[in-house]
Parts: C-alpha cells; structure tokens; sequence
C-alpha cells in the first residue's frame, strides 16, 4: 500500500437540504502527515471530517483507508478517532475512566489497563489526575484528556475538530507546537480542521483550503502562501494585493504583460495576444524607496501603521483604485521614521514575485 | 414594583396561611381520624387506638386490591418511562419533523377529562371483544402516564451534548453500548423521577381503573366500595393516611432527584 494514498477521499459530496456542504472533494492524505482542513466556519470542513471520521455519509463518492472501502462503516468500525470541538468529555467518569472508556473492549486485565492508561496521563502531563472528575478540569486539561482518550487506542488517524478554538491565545500558542512534536514522536497522521489561517500554515504538513463546499488546493504551506493557485486561496491566506493585466505579445514561453500603471513586465505563462490575466503581490515582496530605479512605479504613502517589526504601508498609485499595500520588516535600528504619509515613494519588485491568476 | 407595605406583608402571610390551611388541613384529619377510637368520624376525639391499622391489614380483599394497584402502578412506570424516554431522546437527538406537534399531541391526554378517556377505552375494548383486566387498566394508565414521563425525560435530555455519544461511538462502542455506558447514566435521575412520578399517577388514579378493571378492583376502587360500610371508614382512613405518607416521601423523593438533576446537567450542557 503506497503511502500516498493511505487516506482517499475520492469525489465525496455532502449536501444538507439545499446546502452543498462537501461538493466533490477529491484528494488523498499521506501516512504520517499533519494534514489541515483549512476554511472559513460554513465552508464544509466539519462536515468532511465528520465523514472521514464515520459520523455523517456522503451522498456520493467513497472514502478509502489504505485501499479499503470504508464509506458506509459507522466511526465505531473505523480505524479513526476523533477529539471534539467540545471535548466531549463523559461528565458523569472521572479522568481515569474517560481515558480507559474505549479500551473496554479490549479486555485487559487490571494492572495493565492501569498502565496504559498512566502511559496517556504521563504523555499529555497530567499526572496525578486519574481521580478528577470532569468537571474540575480546565479547558487546557479537558483538551488533553480529549487527546488521551483518543490517542490511548493508537488509532491510524487522529482527527481534530478545532480543538484548539476554545483556549485563550497564549494556551493555544503552546498547545499548537505540543500537538506538532506529539504527532511527530508518534508517527500517527492527523488530519486537523481550522479557520486559522496562521496555525493550519505553522503546524501542517500539507492543508486543504475549502470555500463553500469545495476543496480549491491541496497543498503545502510553502506552496499556499507563494503560489496560490486561485484568487481566493490568495486572499484567505495571508494579505495579497491584486492587478487586472493583459498579455499584449508573445515571445516563446514568455509573454509580454501590460499592468496598467504598473507598466509592462514579462512572464513565463500560457495565452495569447489580447488575453486578460490576474496578478497577485504579496505586500512583503514589495520594496519602497526615497528614489526612482529603472522599474519602479512612483505613488504616495496614504497610511501607516508601525507593528513593530513591521511597518505596513497603504500606497495610493495614480491610475489604481486600490491602494496597495506594502508591508516592510524593520530590519534596521531606525528610531526615526522612514517615510509619513503624504511623501512619494517608488516601488519596486523582483519579477518572479508575482503570481499569475486565472481569471474569473 | 412597589414593594408592599408593612400591612400588606402581614395580609399577604395570612392569605398564604390560609391558603395552605384550605389546602392542608382536610387532609390531615385522615391521620388524626384513623387513630381516633371510635367508628364516628366526629369531634370530640374519644381516644388512641391502632385497632383501625390492625383491621386494616387483616383485610384479605384490601390488601388483594393493594397488590393490584402496586403492580398496575409498577407496569405503568415501567412502559411509560421506556416509551416517555424514547420519544424524549428522538425530540432532542433528532430533528424530527413535526416535532412540536408531535409534543403537543402525546401530552393531550392530560387534557381530556379521565372519564371522556375512561369510556371511550371501554367502547374500545369492546368493540375489538378483548375482556377487561388489570391489563387493560395498564393500557389506560399507560396512556396518561407518558405525557408526564416525556416531560420529566425532556427536561433531563435537552442541552444533552450529542457529542458524548459520538465520541463513545468513536471509541469503538456500538449505539447500544453507546446508549448503556452514557445516555442512560446521563438520564438516569430523569429516569428514576419519572419511575416514581407515573407510579403515583397510576397508583392514585379511580376512572379509568373504574372502567376498565372488570372484576378486578385496583385500591382506590376498593376504597371506593368500602365507602357503602360505615364500620368500615376508620379502616379506610387509616389506609388512605398510609399511602399519603408513602406517596408524599415519593414525590418529595422525585422531586429531589429532579433538582438534583438539573444542578448536574449543567457540567454536560453544550459548551459547558
């Protein structure tokens, strides 16, 4: 069985009265990976987890572990566990016996199920709480016992419905690299769902962007983030600014490009003569200067906000509806200000910084 | 509002005074009669006597009839709790469609007067030629008593976290050790108060038994016909004092099991 297709998810589509949830999801999750279903809330994600984990049964195309067909199994035949948004925790067992619950039907005698279940509270640190009853327990502990519970019947997945949603920041921050280095020592794919943007890019392997139903690119963060393959993937994953374009000649491979204000440009896409395309640039890749070079485009600074280690910059351009923003690393010790608003800056970019879009 | 004066907090006391009085006070006289020595229900009082408790249990007819009521009483828990608990979890569990008509129409008995109930279920049997018995007292007792479990368990199981039950599935137990190991432990003080509330809505009910039993007499009919006898009352008295006491711990029993629940219901509410 190859490790790419342990987990296939092939051409399932869901739909709840006259909400498509799913529509036609089709991609593959490897052995081993940390896999995130990434999405607005109302995008499907939940649901095709709920799929996957054998809560909710797509009204058509099938779900594969490791080659075999599982889509009418119900979760408990299902070689998946899951940790819920609301933890799920049983409120009437304490710690002990939620961890044990499903080793029930293992039949282990006393001292062993007392072990394996010690093994858990020592993997997520909460030694000492086999007695607590579930209602002593913090959200964080909560969030653990959830894990342990799971993790105890060393299932082939993991599934995680945005566990992490309910935690304050600074908890999430640090539930978000124990969760990371859990499932690297543990070599168990999880297949995570979240509408954070930042924590599905920090923590994953690979993530699935959904929008209203669909799966719009599968991919790894490196390749979201500088190569976005449609508008929305581009503007759900960190800033991007956007330009209408046309392709005015054709050399070989490269065609010339006319971006409005922001002049002509070359680019190595497909098209023809009279073809309109979509040009994405994230702010970063973006450098302001004091003077003009051969290739800047001339604008003026309409607002500024100093983060820090950052600065963001809005930049009107004559000729442009929006402005463009522009967002600069202080790398620089420079208590003074570089640039206010109202001054004329030049920008600048390399070439290969911009993203060509289809357009629709 | 304006909060009433001195005067009006004293006339407010003695109306509530009063009102439990109204309320109270009949009944007691039940106890204080049924340990008066004399077969005259009448002041003044001529004595302490247990002779009617006595008489009371060497009544072989009486305690014939205490038995059916208990086992009308026990059946009709036992069947309207499972049916209350089944419609309960599919209102909460499901989006059932209709269900507030659904709710509305399983709690109409409550609504028809007993002895329309009562007649129309004897037209019934008799039309489909099936002899009247404790059986049928069950049936007609079974009918008014699920309203009153529905309400219990509905109570019980709304907010119910359905997650809880999938992550028990999702450990790798089937929906009828998912519903053992944690709906029922979960409903389980709805359960019983709703066991204990039927039993007494059975135990005590007379027009529908009346009408149903056949030869059979449940207690209240038995106490009913011994009413003709007036030798006879300081027995029943001292009947009717035993069950208001069992009744009563019953329902204060039910009742803080109820309350209970509710306190423990907040730790598995969504969100909680």
């Amino acid at each position: 069985m190859s490790d790419e297709t342990f987990l296939r998810i092939d051409c399932v589509s869901k739909r709840f009265g006259t909400v498509q949830a799913v529509d036609a999801a089709d991609f593959a999750i490897r052995r081993g990976e940390f896999f995130s279903l990434l999405g607005p809330s109302g995008c499907g994600k939940t649901t095709l987890l709920r799929i996957i984990a054998g809560f909710d049964f797509p009204d058509t195309g099938e779900i594969y572990f490791e080659g075999v067909r599982v889509t009418d199994e119900p979760a408990n035949r299902r070689p998946s566990n899951m940790v819920f948004q609301s933890y799920a925790i049983f409120p009437h067992l304490n710690v002990f016996d939620n961890i044990a619950y499903g080793l029930r039907r293992a039949r282990l005698d006393k001292p062993t199920l007392r072990r394996h279940v010690e093994d858990a509270l020592a993997m997520i640190k909460l030694e000492g709480f086999a007695a607590r009853r579930a209602d002593e327990l913090s959200g964080g502990q909560r969030q653990r016992v959830a894990l342990a519970r799971a993790l105890i019947l060393k299932p082939k997945v993991l599934l995680l419905d945005e566990p992490l949603g309910a935690l304050d920041r600074r908890l999430r921050e640090a539930m978000q690299l124990e969760l990371r280095a859990l499932q690297k020592s543990l070599g168990i794919t999880f297949v995570f769902v979240t509408h954070d943007q930042e924590e599905a890019l920090s923590m994953s392997d690979r993530v699935a962007v959904m929008s209203a139903g669909s799966v719009l690119q599968v991919a790894s963060p490196r390749v979201l983030y500088e190569a976005p393959n449609c508008r929305e993937v581009a503007d759900f994953i960190g800033q991007m600014n956007f330009f209408a374009g046309r392709i005015i000649a054709r050399d070989g491979a490269v065609a010339r490009v006319e971006l409005g204000p922001l002049g002509q440009t070359s680019l190595a896409i497909d098209g023809v003569a009279g073809n309109d395309i979509l040009v994405a640039l994230r702010p970063e890749k973006i450098v302001l200067s004091a003077e003009a070079a051969a290739t800047s485009v001339k604008g003026s600074v309409a607002a500024i906000a100093y983060l820090g280690e950052r600065t963001h910059y809005s930049v009107a351009i004559a000729g442009l509806k929006e402005p463009v923003f522009v967002a600069n690393q202080n790398s620089e010790k420079s208590p003074t200000r570089s640039f206010a608003a109202g001054d004329t800056v030049f920008l600048s970019w390399l070439p290969d910084a911009l993203v060509v879009l289809p357009n629709d | 509002m304006r909060r009433p004066g001195r005067r009006g907090r004293a006339g407010l006391l003695a109306y509530a005074i009063s009102y439990l009085a109204f309320l109270y006070l009949p009944v007691l006289f039940l106890p204080l009669f049924s340990l008066n020595d004399s077969v005259f229900i009448a002041f003044p009082l001529s004595g302490f006597t247990t002779q009617w408790y006595a008489q009371m249990l060497a009544d072989d007819a009486m305690l014939h009839a205490l038995g059916n009521s208990l086992e009308v009483g026990t059946a009709t828990a036992l069947l309207s709790t499972v049916l209350g608990l089944l419609t309960a979890k599919a209102l909460t569990q499901f989006r059932v469609p209709g269900g507030a008509a659904l709710l509305v129409f399983t709690s109409l008995p409550l609504f028809i007067p007993d002895i329309v109930l009562g007649i129309s279920l004897l037209i019934l049997l008799n039309i489909a030629n099936l002899p009247l018995s404790l059986l049928s007292v069950i049936a007609g007792h079974t009918l008014i008593c699920v309203p009153f479990a529905i309400t219990v368990l509905l109570s019980r199981l709304e907010g119910f976290d359905r997650s809880l039950e999938e992550a028990s599935r999702d450990l790798g137990e089937d929906a009828w050790m998912s519903f053992w190991r944690v709906t029922f432990p979960l409903a389980l003080p709805g359960i019983v108060s709703s066991l204990l509330l039927t039993f007494i809505v059975s135990f005590d009910e007379f027009l529908i038994a009346y009408f149903l039993a056949g030869n059979e007499a449940t207690l209240p009919i038995y106490i009913w016909s011994q009413l003709r006898f007036p030798y006879k009352l300081p027995a029943v008295l001292a009947l009717g004092a035993a069950i208001l006491v069992a009744s009563t711990l019953l329902v204060v029993f039910a009742e803080w099991l109820r309350s209970r629940g509710l306190e423990s219901r907040k730790q598995f509410m969504v969100g909680a």
